[in-house]
C-alpha cells in the first residue's frame, strides 16, 4: 500500500456559537506522514477544531488547506468526495449497531459503489491489519472496547485515506488498551504512511506516539512544536500543568516517578536527550561545594526514543548559591523550573 | 348462533382485515416519507442531518393537528376525498382513506421517535466519511432504529384496529359494524362478544408477532 501524504494547513481559523469563541484565531501548519497531537483541556476548543479540520462543519472564518487545495468552502459534492478521503475514529468508536464487524468496514467502500468482490478482499485485508482477521462476523456489543476501536480504525482506513483523524479515541479505553490501540495506529502511520492528527486530553498519549504537538487554550494555540522539545522546555502554564500529572506511564513499560521524600522540592529540573547520561549534579556539587536533596525522580520516553529525565531537588544554600547552580544547570543544558514561579 | 351468523362473523372479519391491511399499508406510505422528514429537517444537536427550522415546525404542527383531530369526525369530514377516490363514503374501501389518513401522522411520529433513538455519534460518523443525505438516511438511520420502527408499525397496526372497529360505526363495515348493528342495536349480546373477542385476539397476535421481531433483531447485535 502506498500512502499519499497530505499536509494540512490551518490559517486563523476561526468559529463561534453564539458568544463562545469556541476557536479564535488558530493557524497551524500539520506536516504530512507524521503524527501530530492536539492536546487540550476539556473546553478548549478541541472538538471544534477537529469539526472544522476534519471538514464536519465549516469556519466563520479563515481557512483550512490540505496540501495546496482549500477544503473549507468546498461545494456540496466537493465536500463529500474529500471527506471519503479523510479516515475518523471517535472516542465512543461509533461503529453500526445494526452491522456486524466486516459489515462495518465494508460501509465505507459499500457508499462509494465498490465492486462487491472487492470489498470482501479489501475488508479481510483490513480485519487482518487491525489483529481481528478471525471476528469478522461477530456483532459489535460482543466485541471489547479495544476490539471495537480496531473495527473503527479498519473501517477509517478502508477508503484509502491521506489523512486520519483520532478523536479523542484513547479516552474510553483503560491504559493497557490504550497503549495496544496507540500502539496500532503508530505501526499502520508506519505502514501505510499517512498523516495521523490525535486530538486528545492525554498528554501520554502525545509522549507515546506524537512526533509533534501543538497546546490548545481558550480556542487558541498556546505553544506548538517537537514533542521532545515541549517535553525538555514547556513554556506555557497550561503545558507545565500537563506534564506535572504526567508522572512515568504504567503501560508502556517505563519508569514511574519515584519519590523519595514527601516534602516537595523546589525546583524541577528536566534533562533532555544526552544530557540524561551525564552526571550534570554531582559535577556542579564538585564545582561549587553546594548539595543537592533529591526529592522525587524518573526517565521518561518521549516518542519512543528520546528519553526525559525529571528531577525534583531543593538546593542547598542561600539564594545566592541557589541562583548560581541555577545558572550553571542552565549552561548545561538542564531545563530549570522554580516552585511558585 | 347458527351458521347464518357465523358466516356473518367470517365475512366481518375479512373485512376487517383488509380493512386493517390496506390502511396500514397507505398510512405508512403516507407516514414514513413524513417522519423520515421530521427526523431530518430537526435540529442538528437532536440528529437532523438537513435542518430546516420552518419547515419543520410546520409539518410538525399539521401532524399535531391531525392526530389530536376526533377520528369519527376526521371520517366525516373526508367523505368527500373518498368518494372521489373510490366512487363512494360507504363501506370497506371506502374507509380505508381516512384511516389511512388518520394513522399517517400517528406513524410519521413514531418513526420520527424511532430514528431519534439511533446515537447521533453514528450519524456524525457516517457524514465524516463522506456518505449523502440519501445513504445516511438508507444505509444507516433506517437500520439502526429497525427494532424500534418494527415495535411502532406494530403499535400503528393496533391502533388501526381500534379505529377500523370505530369505523364500523358509520358504516364501514366489518367487525365494529357487526357488533353494533348485531349486538348492541339487535341486543344479540353473544354476537357482541364473539367479535369483540376476535379484535382481541387481534391485538394480541400483532403485539406478539410484532415484539418478537424486535427482540430479534436486537438479538441479533
Amino acid at each position: 500500500m502506498v500512502g499519499i501524504y497530505m499536509q494540512i494547513r490551518l490559517n486563523n481559523l476561526k468559529k463561534s456559537y453564539g458568544s463562545l469563541h469556541a476557536v479564535n484565531g488558530i493557524s497551524l501548519s500539520i506536516p504530512s506522514n507524521r503524527i501530530y497531537g492536539i492536546i487540550g483541556k476539556s473546553g478548549a476548543g478541541k472538538s471544534t477544531l477537529v469539526r472544522l479540520i476534519s471538514l464536519l462543519e465549516e469556519p466563520d472564518q479563515g481557512e483550512v488547506y490540505f496540501d495546496d487545495a482549500r477544503v473549507d468552502n468546498l461545494d456540496k459534492e466537493g465536500l463529500i468526495a474529500r471527506r471519503r478521503r479523510v479516515g475518523m475514529i471517535f472516542q465512543n468508536f461509533n461503529l453500526f449497531s445494526s452491522r456486524n464487524a466486516e459489515q462495518n468496514v465494508a460501509y465505507p467502500l459499500e457508499i462509494i459503489g465498490t465492486p462487491r468482490a472487492e470489498i470482501k478482499t479489501r475488508v479481510a485485508e483490513l480485519l487482518e491489519l487491525v489483529g481481528l482477521g478471525d471476528r469478522g462476523k461477530a456483532p459489535i456489543s460482543t466485541l471489547s472496547g479495544g476490539q471495537k476501536q480496531r473495527v473503527a480504525i479498519a473501517r477509517s482506513l478502508a477508503g484509502n485515506p491521506d489523512i486520519l483523524f483520532c478523536d479523542e479515541a484513547t479516552s474510553a479505553l483503560d491504559p493497557q488498551t490504550t497503549h495496544s490501540i496507540l500502539s496500532l495506529l503508530k505501526e499502520i502511520q508506519r505502514k501505510i504512511g499517512l498523516t495521523i492528527v490525535m486530538i486528545t486530553h492525554q498528554m501520554e498519549v502525545v509522549r507515546d506516539v506524537c512526533d509533534l504537538v501543538a497546546v490548545l487554550n481558550d480556542g487558541v494555540v498556546v505553544e506548538e512544536g517537537l514533542v521532545t522539545d515541549i517535553f525538555a522546555n514547556p513554556e506555557s502554564d497550561v503545558t507545565k500543568e500537563f506534564l506535572a500529572h504526567l508522572v512515568g506511564s504504567d503501560s508502556a513499560g517505563e519508569e514511574k516517578m519515584v519519590q523519595w521524600s514527601s516534602k516537595k522540592g523546589a525546583y524541577t529540573l528536566r534533562f533532555r536527550g544526552t544530557t540524561t547520561d551525564q552526571p550534570i549534579l554531582s559535577q556542579i556539587t564538585r564545582e561549587t561545594g553546594i548539595d543537592f536533596n533529591i526529592r522525587a525522580g524518573g526517565v521518561q520516553k518521549v516518542g519512543g526514543e528520546v528519553e526525559i529525565g525529571t528531577m525534583v531537588v531543593d538546593i542547598q544554600g542561600n539564594e545566592e548559591e541557589q541562583q548560581q547552580v541555577v545558572e550553571r544547570l542552565r549552561e548545561l543544558g538542564v531545563v530549570v523550573e522554580k516552585e511558585g514561579q | 348462533m347458527n351458521a347464518k351468523v357465523w358466516l356473518l362473523v367470517w365475512s366481518s372479519t375479512l373485512q376487517s382485515l383488509s380493512m386493517v391491511f390496506f390502511s396500514t399499508l397507505f398510512s405508512l406510505i403516507l407516514g414514513l416519507p413524513l417522519g423520515i422528514l421530521l427526523f431530518i429537517t430537526g435540529e442538528e444537536e437532536q440528529g437532523g442531518i438537513i435542518p430546516m427550522p420552518l419547515l419543520n415546525s410546520v409539518i410538525s404542527r399539521i401532524v399535531n393537528v391531525l392526530r389530536s383531530f376526533p377520528f369519527i369526525i376526521l371520517m366525516i369530514l373526508l367523505f368527500p376525498l373518498s368518494r372521489l377516490l373510490i366512487g363512494t363514503s360507504i363501506g370497506t374501501a371506502a374507509t380505508i382513506v381516512p384511516l389511512s389518513i388518520a394513522a399517517a401522522p400517528f406513524v410519521a411520529r413514531v418513526i420520527e421517535t424511532a430514528l431519534k433513538e439511533v446515537d447521533p455519534g453514528v450519524v456524525q460518523a457516517a457524514r465524516a466519511m463522506g456518505s449523502t443525505n440519501f445513504q445516511i438516511v438508507w444505509k444507516v438511520l433506517i437500520p439502526e432504529a429497525m427494532p424500534s420502527l418494527v415495535s411502532g408499525v406494530a403499535l400503528t397496526i393496533i391502533s388501526l384496529i381500534g379505529y377500523s372497529a370505530m369505523a364500523g360505526a358509520i358504516g364501514g363495515g366489518g367487525l365494529g359494524d357487526l357488533a353494533i348493528r348485531y349486538g348492541y342495536q339487535r341486543f344479540r349480546g353473544d354476537i357482541m362478544l364473539v367479535a369483540v373477542i376476535i379484535i382481541l385476539v387481534f391485538v394480541e397476535i400483532v403485539q406478539i408477532i410484532g415484539n418478537r421481531i424486535s427482540a430479534r433483531l436486537l438479538a441479533r447485535r
